[in-house]
């Protein structure tokens, strides 16, 4: 289905082990990411799959494993490092500024690329406020790429879900991430808005060469955008593949449908 | 019509000083959901830095100009209250992450007692004044318009113009710039901030600082105005109202609730205190914030809370 070019592992997961208390979360799961694909983690409620990419964000520390982003591993990440080595998410029951405008709420996703001091920025002085039009101008981007242009200025918390779950997207965008995590992005969408959802992850992966890294329980839309996936179920990787092994592994459609005993 | 003029505007330049104060407490609120008790005592604190560095700083040096003094001490004053915010941060709230409301509550008791024994322990404990050197002879302005026109002091529109300068300046630094930005992300919600790569941590220590260099204008003021005291302390309380009334996560409601309660407690002191024997200025406003706790708990501007069943 593809043309572009997949490129070396960006992101390897290597036995992750993550437990609260007695409940074990996640044990002992490994894989890996390429560069400027689109990789799937998919599995039933509470398969996991959240607890996974906190993991990769650092929200969450899990006690054995580690993880190599680019060459470099890690026992376990910690947000603003994950953040400044190029790592952007989205959440699944959204955490944007709600009082904030569409475009503050991008301008934040800018945050750690703003160089000049904070003195200089209060007084909006002279290369501190060449700065902020330059942001301003890749974010104005953004926004064009996700068509949300008449919505710039309101502030977030009265915009409704759908658009709300695109400026989480934008936010994450503003970033220029390399690698983008995206938490059930298409979570309680109808399904034309699944579908305008789709076609942006599809053109950002397309257009900036971005690598994905998407949770989904909708399967469908899964495997028709993924380039491989990873299927958990209660804390195990029980499935790894191109969407059409993943199809027909026996261990996956018992997980999602159920086995006659 | 002269005199109502004249008491709205005293009213006024009071009300100035609780919105600033209120400042205070709404910004470390909204950034860091602590309310924090030991405002009050951070007036203190600047205050008492200010005054005395500004009478040893001339002593030490061998200089005479007052203004040179003041400007040394002011910077001082500044200076210390960073290293309190890096120090709260620091030792208090790293240690506090994701703690109840209460526990920081608590928390920020134990800095009020421990900032006000320790600022009293190296400045001293008497009263010091704060001389700025303002004009003190009272101007009369619109003398076409009222008879006689209207008295206003000249230190209490200098020092009032200074407060509302600082709020100005808090306000476009929110507003318009990025670290600003940051801060509200912040005050919106914690995990998505971190998300984007901006540092808790660094923000708490901004914020608590921009509080600090509140108290320290705050305290200067009244410092000027009343000499510097433990009793500065209560009169920091004085933005409790003004928080209750204005709600304490809006920054423009603690902006406009200063100015009425300043104007209101003014108004009512001049006419109806006569009438009752007088001093209701004390606790005029607290009575006028408990009226609009009946009726909109959550202030003026506060975001209504609404809770799902």
């Amino acid at each position: 289905m593809s043309k572009k070019k997949i490129g070396d592992v960006i992101l390897d997961v290597h036995n992750i082990s993550l437990r609260f208390g007695g409940v074990k979360a996640l044990s002992d799961i490994s894989f890996d990411v390429r560069e400027h694909e689109i990789r799937a983690i998919i599995g039933p409620n509470g398969a996991g799959k959240s607890s996974m990419l906190n993991c990769i964000n650092g929200v969450y520390k899990p006690q054995e494993g580690s993880i190599t982003f680019r060459g470099q591993t890690f026992k376990h990440m910690n947000s603003r490092q994950v953040a400044e080595m190029g790592v952007a998410r989205t959440f699944q029951n959204l955490a944007l500024f709600k009082g904030m405008s569409v475009i503050d709420n991008l301008m934040t996703g800018r945050n750690l690329r703003i160089k000049s001091n904070l003195l200089l920025q209060a007084l909006r002085w002279g290369p501190a406020e060449r700065e902020e039009s330059e942001h301003r101008e890749k974010v104005e981007r953004i926004i064009d790429f996700l068509e949300i242009q008449a919505h710039r200025k309101t502030p977030v918390g009265q915009l409704p879900y759908g658009l709300q779950k695109r400026v989480d997207l934008g936010r994450a965008l503003a970033m220029e991430p390399q690698v983008l995590l995206l938490d059930e992005p298409m979570a309680g969408m109808n399904v034309e808005e699944k579908q305008d959802m789709c076609r942006f992850v599809l053109d950002v992966n397309d257009e900036f060469g971005t690598t994905i890294v998407l949770i989904e329980h909708d399967m469908s839309v899964v495997m028709d955008i993924s380039d491989r996936v990873v299927v958990l179920d209660y804390g195990k990787k029980i499935g790894d593949g191109v969407p059409d092994e993943v199809r027909a592994n026996p261990d996956v459609i018992s997980a999602y449908l159920g086995t006659s005993h | 019509m002269g005199f109502f003029l004249e008491t709205i505007i005293a009213g006024l330049m009071n009300g100035v000083l609780y919105s600033l104060v209120a400042l205070g407490f709404v910004l470390i609120f909204k950034a860091s959901g602590v309310f924090n008790f030991a405002q009050g005592a951070m007036v203190l604190f600047a205050a008492l830095a200010m005054a005395r560095f500004a009478e040893w700083l001339p002593e030490w040096l061998g200089f005479e100009s007052l203004l040179l003094a003041n400007v040394l001490a002011f910077a001082i004053a500044a200076f210390l209250m960073l290293i309190f915010a890096w120090a709260v941060e620091r030792f208090v709230l790293r240690h506090l992450v994701n703690q109840e409301g209460v526990v920081l509550l608590m928390a920020t008791l134990g800095i009020t007692f421990f900032i006000d024994g320790f600022g009293q322990t190296i400045f001293g404990s008497d009263i010091y004044v704060i001389d700025l050197g303002l004009p003190d002879e009272p101007i009369f302005i619109l003398e076409g318009l009222f008879p006689g026109g209207l008295l206003i002091n000249q230190d209490d529109l200098v020092t009032a113009l200074m407060a509302m300068a600082m709020v100005a300046l808090l306000t476009l630094f929110f507003q318009k710039s990025g670290t600003g930005r940051a801060l509200r992300a912040v005050a919106d919600d914690h995990q998505a901030a971190q998300s984007v790569g901006i540092p808790l941590g660094r923000m708490w220590v901004i914020v608590w600082f921009m509080a600090g260099l509140t108290a320290l204008v705050a305290g200067m003021i009244w410092g000027e105005k009343m000499g510097v005291q433990f009793a500065l302390t209560f009169v920091a309380l004085k933005a409790l109202p003004v928080i209750i009334l204005g709600g304490l996560t809006s920054v423009p409601g603690a902006i406009v609730a200063g100015l009425i309660i300043g104007v209101s407690e003014q108004l009512a002191e001049v006419y109806i205190g006569p009438m009752v024997g007088g001093g209701i200025q004390i606790w005029f406003a607290y009575v006028l914030a408990m009226v609009v706790l009946l009726f909109r708990p959550q202030g003026l501007f506060g975001e209504k809370i609404i809770d799902r069943v």
